[in-house]
């Protein structure tokens, strides 16, 4: 994984609740056996009518926010079900990071794995966050702080070894690889109870 | 004497290869890890890529379930792919099954199904495991007394490489749910009922525990309806503690030990319980006996309303939902029209289930408006409710009976919602689109989606639970009229 430090960009903003990782990306678009070319998908059913056409008035398809890597949602972000697509897809659209006031257990763990970084900002400041697309943000992980353009700063909270992670581009598998005694370890004694 | 604990802790304490801390997250043994194949082409891949093997493929177990059709193969046995990267995606399951030698309950064998359905009928899922999959439902197997939660397809890869996960601890819940659940209301319209009261995100960050006189009550299937949607109150996973009925249930499956091996681990299974006194971070009550049949109305599994209430009024929070949906705020659930009714999935797709479907539909027309299709969970429920003879009451009452699945559930097999129309489906999630781009879901029980499909709009089926031969009982025309 490339390793994820600072990051300069506009907001595009979505302001609803509970958007779930069935609108992130439908699930007919799930019979893929690779984690590429998904970007196209992301919000698809918001994104294109029902010709295939894509919808002027949907947020990500303004030219203005085909630049942002940062998007803002409304509360309980990628909600439903497991598909690590969804982060994959936002990915693949260009979205680096995402803010809310509450993201789901599930997608914020399988977005981490793959260098998205979900931030969680109390309701407060996400929904002036949400009332300001096109604000460019500033994210540094290494001091878990998202710095407005006047130099103002808030504090996001992030599990210590997920940082570890995003900053030195870990690999999860190659750490749990390494962990392969302590495993073997555990194994053998589970079975010598059993047996007993 | 160690202090008391829950049984999620007992779990967690069992698992624990070592313990979490501020500089990493603990390290978790997996048990058993089930496969199906959306989500785990891209952890075979990434396995091939770096040379590595299954570390224990007798742990791993998969099967054919999300994108497979459920019409019968044709006469050459060609089946009916909605895409041709659907069948791709079933080949790359089975070459990899092949290649690392994971048992693949494939078509013809009779063990096939969904996921969360086989895992516990072959007895794979048994009481103080951790079970892991790539879907979130997976907090299904909870039901046993196991530590069971969805994991994206990275995970997948790391439970395949090392039988283990990073993880950080979840916190505990407690529901209790007191009392005991009316007649004509099912473990569906108490999970409704508890999603509603507690949010779609009321569960966030933790593992709830199901636990109180109308839980003790619920049969296995039941248990396993309302573990199955912890996920859809946000929670990484649901749990019910060990007892009479979770062993006697178990009992003579098929995977599980025989005879008096039987008997010495179910002493041991009964340990797989949250200890008196046991403290959980949060605690919620609810009360049974207030439940009514309960329905989705809006957009996500928290928005929900008693068959015989009415819709809430058009509010900001509302009105996006009402609209998607095409529902006026303040009117009636019953009497919408439905224009199809889906009866399956890993929430309502087992044998009982389609039991409390058939007492509905039994000596029942399905109203000409709708399009009612039956799935049953796995390839054993079809065969036991085939030998009861419910297969035949499914197709005399106008309803199509078709092989195992996810099917409309997810809607990736071809089974589709067309856009626009009401679907009343037994199954767990109403987002938008889920059941096909533009489609309405209103998540009912079996017997409410029976119910619906007889009188062509939503309906209580209460009314309909009794045998339509005795007096007091609606028929089929006097519920259209
Ligand atoms: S039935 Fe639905 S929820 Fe269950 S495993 Fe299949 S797609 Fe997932």
């Amino acid at each position: 994984m490339t390793p994820f430090r600072t990051l300069e960009s506009s907001i595009a903003c979505l302001p609803r609740v509970n958007i779930d990782t069935d609108q992130i990306i439908p699930a007919r678009f799930l019979t893929t056996t690779t984690r590429e070319g998904l970007g196209h998908h992301a919000f698809h059913d918001w994104r294109y009518d029902e010709q295939g056409a894509t919808r002027a008035d949907f947020v990500l398809n303004r030219p203005e926010h085909r630049e942002a890597r940062i998007l803002v949602a409304g509360r309980n972000f990628g909600c439903g079900s497991s598909r690590e697509h969804a982060p994959w897809a936002l990915l693949d659209a260009g979205v680096r990071v995402v803010i809310s006031s509450e993201i789901a257990d599930i997608f914020r763990n399988n977005a981490l794995k793959n260098g998205l970084l979900p931030i969680v900002l109390p309701d407060a400041v996400v929904d002036t966050l949400l009332a300001q697309p096109g604000l460019r943000l500033q994210v540094d992980v290494a001091k878990r702080r998202v710095y407005w353009p006047d130099g103002e700063h808030v504090t996001f909270p992030l599990d210590a070894f997920a940082q570890t992670c995003l900053l030195e581009g870990v690999d999860e598998l190659g750490y749990l690889l390494a962990q392969d005694a302590d495993i073997t370890a555990f194994e053998t004694a589970r079975e010598a109870r059993h047996a007993a | 004497m160690s202090a008391a604990r829950t049984l999620f802790e007992k779990l967690w304490d069992a698992h624990q290869v070592r313990a979490d801390s501020e500089r990493a997250p603990a390290l978790l043994y997996i048990d058993l890890h089930l496969v199906h194949e959306v989500t785990s082409p891209q952890a075979f891949a990434e396995l091939a890529a770096r040379g590595l093997k299954v570390r224990r493929p007798e742990r791993h177990k998969a099967t054919l379930d999300h994108s497979t059709p459920t019409t019968p193969p044709g006469p050459g046995g060609e089946r009916a792919w909605t895409t041709p990267q659907a069948k791709a995606q079933v080949d790359a399951l089975r070459a990899n099954c092949a290649a690392q030698g994971i048992e693949l309950f494939d078509w013809g064998g009779g063990r096939r199904g969904i996921v969360h359905v086989v895992g516990p009928e072959l007895g794979l899922t048994q009481p103080g495991m951790t079970i892991v999959c790539g879907d979130s439902h997976t907090a299904t197997h909870g039901a046993f007394g196991a530590l069971a939660f969805g994991i994206g397809s990275s995970e997948v890869g790391h439970v395949m490489a090392t039988q283990c996960l990073l993880q950080r601890k979840p916190k505990t819940m407690a529901i209790t749910v007191e009392g005991r659940l009316p007649a004509g209301c099912s473990a569906k319209d108490l999970i409704l009922h508890i999603i509603g009261r507690i949010g779609v995100a009321g569960g966030t960050g933790h593992v709830i525990e199901y636990r109180g006189e109308a839980i003790e009550a619920l049969s296995m299937e039941e248990r396993m309806t309302v573990c199955n949607m912890s996920i859809e109150a946000g929670a990484r996973a649901g749990l019910v503690g060990v007892d009479e009925t979770t062993v006697e249930w178990l009992r003579g499956r098929e995977r599980v030990p025989q005879g008096e091996a039987f008997d010495a681990a179910a002493r041991i299974w009964h340990q797989w319980r949250s200890d008196e006194g046991a403290r959980f971070d949060a605690e919620v009550r609810i009360d049974a006996t207030e439940v009514r049949p309960t329905l989705t109305w809006g957009t996500h599994p928290g928005q929900v309303v008693a068959v015989d209430a009415a819709l809430p009024a058009a509010a900001p929070e509302t009105v996006g939902a009402l609209s998607y949906m095409g529902f006026e705020g303040g009117a009636a659930i019953a009497g919408q029209p439905v224009d199809v009714v889906f009866v399956g999935s890993c929430t309502n797709g087992r044998l009982s289930d389609l039991r409390e479907m058939a007492s509905v539909l039994r000596g029942r027309r399905v109203h000409p408006r709708v399009r009612m299709l039956v799935v049953p969970g796995s390839d054993a429920v079809k065969r036991d409710a085939e030998a009861e003879g419910i297969d035949r009451i499914v197709r005399e009452s106008g309803a199509e009976w078709r092989e195992p699945g996810c099917s409309m559930c997810i809607a990736m097999n071809g089974d589709t919602v067309k856009p626009g129309q009401l679907a009343v489906s037994t199954s767990n999630r109403n987002f938008e689109g889920r059941q096909g781009k533009g489609a309405r879901t209103v998540l009912a029980s079996p017997a409410s989606a029976a119910a619906a499909a007889v009188a062509g709009c939503i309906a209580d089926p209460r009314p309909y639970l009794t045998d339509p031969a005795s007096a007091g009982a609606v028929s089929s025309e006097e519920a259209f009229a």
